[in-house]
């Protein structure tokens, strides 16, 4: 750990109730604290004689750095570079290659800000030769290049859902602005000119779904991006374009801890549910929650399909850690992705159909739909409850049919969609514990499974993609001859395990949750869930900040 | 040849007898028509109310959407596809109640569509509340109390806005209105059609019979044309400052003109770029191509991907 102020180690303890109680009781045994020398702490007072510590005379590195260039009378100025003198001890300790730290500060420091960087790579090397010149080797992890021949990229959530819609021929996307989903929308933006997309920020979030909404009913594939507080003024829209069949939106929900205004730059699992019910009345949705960032690029890609071909709003659940996380994957072949615009009724499919009916009932409930400027495609829809015509009716036989045609498109959704985009299934067929999640823990599940595993503690994990449909049928085989059940989520009630238990009958045996906002740590599905079965304890709560 | 009748529905009409929408639904259908606008080009697009049914009597294609909402809504259409020729209606209480937030900022973009607001001063769907275009102080008969606080001027409030063609007409003056939505379609902009409508059922203030100035001593006519009165509220030069606000400020006053004479007619317009011209100084395929006949679907992201690594 790299502690750059008191604060850091100890937790803002001036306050009635800290955000935190200090990060140093957070370190690995046999790890290391890089702090400031001129804190003038004792051994004693960090309290953690199973660390590493190393105090580093942050200023007195940094005035050395600048005496080289001669800036040293602007100490003032370039205090701020204590950082990179910090950063650049960390890089020592772990035997880094000072290269590839230069490297990345001179990336960070282009134009203009050239001669910055310069100062910035001093700075950090005399850090680095801090360390090495007044501690012995002793610590025990190194970080060196992994070879690969692989091309990889560092790649973050909101620009994996944002290439995922460009790939799918996404032109319309809407946003009001909100943390933490804005970042998604400025990168569609940045790339609006080779990519042809229009990106309108509304007045609301009422107005964004709306939009969206109109667009795709005139053709386009066209999205929204928000946050719980943006999807609860959203409820209303995602109702009428189920009600009318449009085909989409697809709104990604990057969740943060609520409710209301909540902790809104922290991340939680807490609107699952809301995604399934939002909106008066019953209509089509999907929902699909992609677990890390590729599956953020994979999952929204297929989303406009779905959109179009069941001609539903589609839900991409993400969360604020996916948002921001960033992940090291290599570069997907995405040529073999397919796009599917479901039935679009051409003009010449529409000569001699007088009248055309948009609503046709068809045995797998959806119609094809033409898209408005085509002639002989002229229909109406509404809100209200609607014949084939989409003319308003409140015929009793009409809205039985018409209630029919439209929840039977998720039945055909569930039997059409691949199983292997509804779940994921990690591990041997049989273990001592099968681990139960969705979203974004699936990367810290995977994690403390190794460090179960190595605690003699066999163990699977179940991680389920599609929540609408659900995939009652995998999730039950899957769960049926399992003989304990840990639900790992990020929110209080445990939203996952009450949607098991609605669909399938199956209940948690345990339960390992977090809600404080941050996200799930390996060590935390570790102890979690060893806490769980060793203990028995039905509900573990995690509490890591 | 398209005829009148080619923009008619066979759809049961279930309005009230004498209800000041039926002028309206004549005048828009007489619009489109004369304009020779092909009906599959044409998509009319309302809220929840009286005025929401109108998509179903005209043969265009029609989205009865949600109330308050239809603005957003006919903006994404429009967006997606240019080439679409606009028509938002809705009621005073859909537009400027319940869709207040979506009326100011669809003015702001400056869309090259036309929004017709039926404004009777009730909500009639509901039997008769008051809705905000209704003066404080009135009382129309299913209300128990007079209002207690202001009603909102559409024709201000468009202007402060940022609509490009603001106007106000009478739904019994079908030839009027006809020709004020003639000009308001092909206005390239965001143009607010403010109708003044009687509602034989719920409004027993501004009745046919109250606009016609039945009880004025002089029982001279209420209404009256701005175009008669030599009145010009078209910005000859929009890149000139003064005149810009000084016709902006002109139309404001006049809308407050409500009494024994009310204008009607042509209040404020300026040619300004639309929307979709600035949306075109950042994506110039915009304005060549609709978005609906671009080919997007064979998009190769692979340099998005390179720029990560």
């Amino acid at each position: 750990m790299v502690a750059l102020d008191k604060e850091t180690l100890f937790g803002d303890i001036h306050k009635e109730f800290p955000t935190h109680s200090g990060h140093k009781n957070e370190v690995s045994p046999g790890g290391g604290i890089v702090y400031d020398a001129a804190l003038k702490l004792k051994p004693e007072d960090i309290g953690r004689p199973d660390v590493n510590l190393y105090p580093v005379p942050y200023l007195d590195v940094l005035v050395s750095a600048l005496k080289e260039t001669g800036h040293e009378h602007e100490l003032s100025k370039y205090q701020v570079m204590t950082n990179t003198v910090a950063f650049g001890a960390s890089t020592a300790l772990i035997d880094y290659d000072f290269n590839i730290v230069s490297e990345a500060i001179t990336e960070g420091f282009k134009g203009r800000k050239a001669a910055l960087g310069d100062l910035n790579v001093k700075a950090a090397r005399h850090g680095y030769d801090y360390i090495k010149n007044n501690f012995h080797d002793g610590f025990a992890y190194k970080l060196h290049p992994v070879p690969s021949s692989e091309k990889r990229m560092v790649i973050r959530g909101v620009q994996a859902v944002g290439i995922g819609k460009f790939k799918a021929g996404c032109a319309f996307q809407t946003y009001y602005p909100i943390t933490p989903a804005t970042d998604e929308s400025e990168y569609l933006e940045n790339h609006q000119r080779n990519y042809n997309i229009v990106v309108v920020q509304t007045e609301d979030e009422i107005s964004a779904i709306l939009m969206a909404t109109g667009a795709a009913h005139a053709g386009v594939r066209s999205s929204t991006s928000t946050s719980g507080p943006g999807f609860s003024l959203m409820a209303e829209g995602l109702g009428w374009a189920g009600h009318t069949e449009a085909p989409g939106p697809v709104v990604i929900l990057w969740q943060r801890a609520g409710p209301s205004t909540g902790l809104p730059t922290r991340t939680e699992q807490g609107d699952l549910q809301f995604v399934l019910h939002a909106g008066h009345g019953e209509f089509p949705r999907m929902a699909v929650a992609p677990g890390d960032v590729m599956e953020c690029f994979y999952d929204t890609f297929d989303a406009f399909n779905y959109a179009e071909r069941f001609q539903m709003p589609v839900v991409v659940i993400a969360d604020k850690f996916l948002a921001s996380s960033y992940q090291t994957v290599p570069i997907p072949d995405s040529n073999n992705l397919k796009i599917d615009r479901g039935q679009i009724a051409t003009e010449a499919d529409l000569a001699g159909k007088n009248p055309y009916k948009r609503y046709e009932f068809t045995p797998l409930g959806v119609s094809p739909r033409s898209l408005p400027g085509t002639k002989g495609g002229i229909f109406r829809t509404t809100g209200d409850e609607h014949d084939e015509l989409g003319g308003i009716t409140e015929n009793s036989e009409n809205r039985i049919k018409m209630m029919q045609k439209r929840m039977h498109k998720l039945q055909l959704a569930a039997e059409l969609i691949p199983d292997e985009k509804k779940v994921n299934f990690f591990g041997p067929q049989k273990a001592d514990v099968t681990l139960v999640g969705w979203g974004s823990t699936k990367g810290a599940i995977l994690d403390g499974m190794e460090d179960l595993e190595a605690d003699a503690i066999r163990c699977n994990f179940l991680q389920i993609r599609y929540m609408s449909p659900f995939p009652t049928e995998l999730v039950t085989k899957y769960l049926s001859n399992s003989a304990r059940k840990v639900l790992v989520e990020a929110n209080y009630s445990g939203q996952l395990g009450a949607i098991i238990r609605e669909q399938t009958g199956i209940v948690m045996d345990y339960k390992v949750l977090k809600y404080n906002g941050r996200s799930f740590s390996q060590n935390e599905v570790y102890e979690g869930v060893k806490e769980a079965i060793k203990n028995g304890s039905k509900e573990v709560v995690m509490a890591h900040a | 040849m398209l005829e009148l009748k080619d923009f008619r529905t066979k759809v049961h009409n279930d309005w009230c007898p004498g209800c000041g929408d039926f002028g309206i639904l004549n005048a828009v259908q007489m619009a489109l028509f004369e304009l020779k606008l092909e009906p599959y080009n044409v998509a009319i697009f309302s809220g929840i109310g009286c005025s929401g049914k109108t998509p179903h009597f005209v043969n265009t294609y029609g989205f009865h959407t949600l109330h308050g909402r239809v603005l957003p809504i006919a903006t994404g259409a429009k967006l997606a596809n240019t080439a679409l020729t606009v028509v938002a209606v809705g009621g005073d209480g859909d537009g400027f109640g319940i869709g207040a937030g979506h009326f100011v900022h669809t003015g702001r973009r400056n869309l090259d569509f036309t929004y017709v607001v039926y404004d009777n001063q009730v909500y009639g769907l509901t039997k008769g509340q008051s809705s905000p275009t209704l003066p404080k102080g009135e009382q129309t008969k299913s209300m128990p109390f007079p209002a207690i606080i202001e009603g909102i001027n559409p024709i201000a409030t468009a202007i402060s806005s940022g609509y490009t063609f603001v106007a106000r007409s009478y739904a019994l003056d079908v030839r009027h209105l006809k020709e004020v939505l003639k000009a308001a379609v092909l206005h390239k902009g965001s143009a607010l059609v403010d109708v003044l409508q009687t509602c034989p059922t719920y409004n027993d203030i501004n009745t046919k019979e109250w606009y016609a100035g039945a009880d004025l001593p002089t029982k001279a006519p209420r209404l009256y044309k701005l175009e008669d009165t030599g009145y010009d509220g078209t910005v000859k030069n929009p890149t000139d400052h003064n005149e810009v606000t000084q016709k902006k400020v002109q139309a404001m006053t006049r809308s407050f003109e409500w009494g024994d004479k009310i204008p009607i007619g042509l209040f404020y317009r300026i040619q300004q770029p639309t929307y979709e011209d600035m949306i075109a100084t950042r994506m110039p395929s915009f304005k060549e191509v609709p978005l609906t006949k671009q080919d997007l679907y064979g998009r190769d992201v692979t340099d998005l991907f390179q720029e990560l690594s």
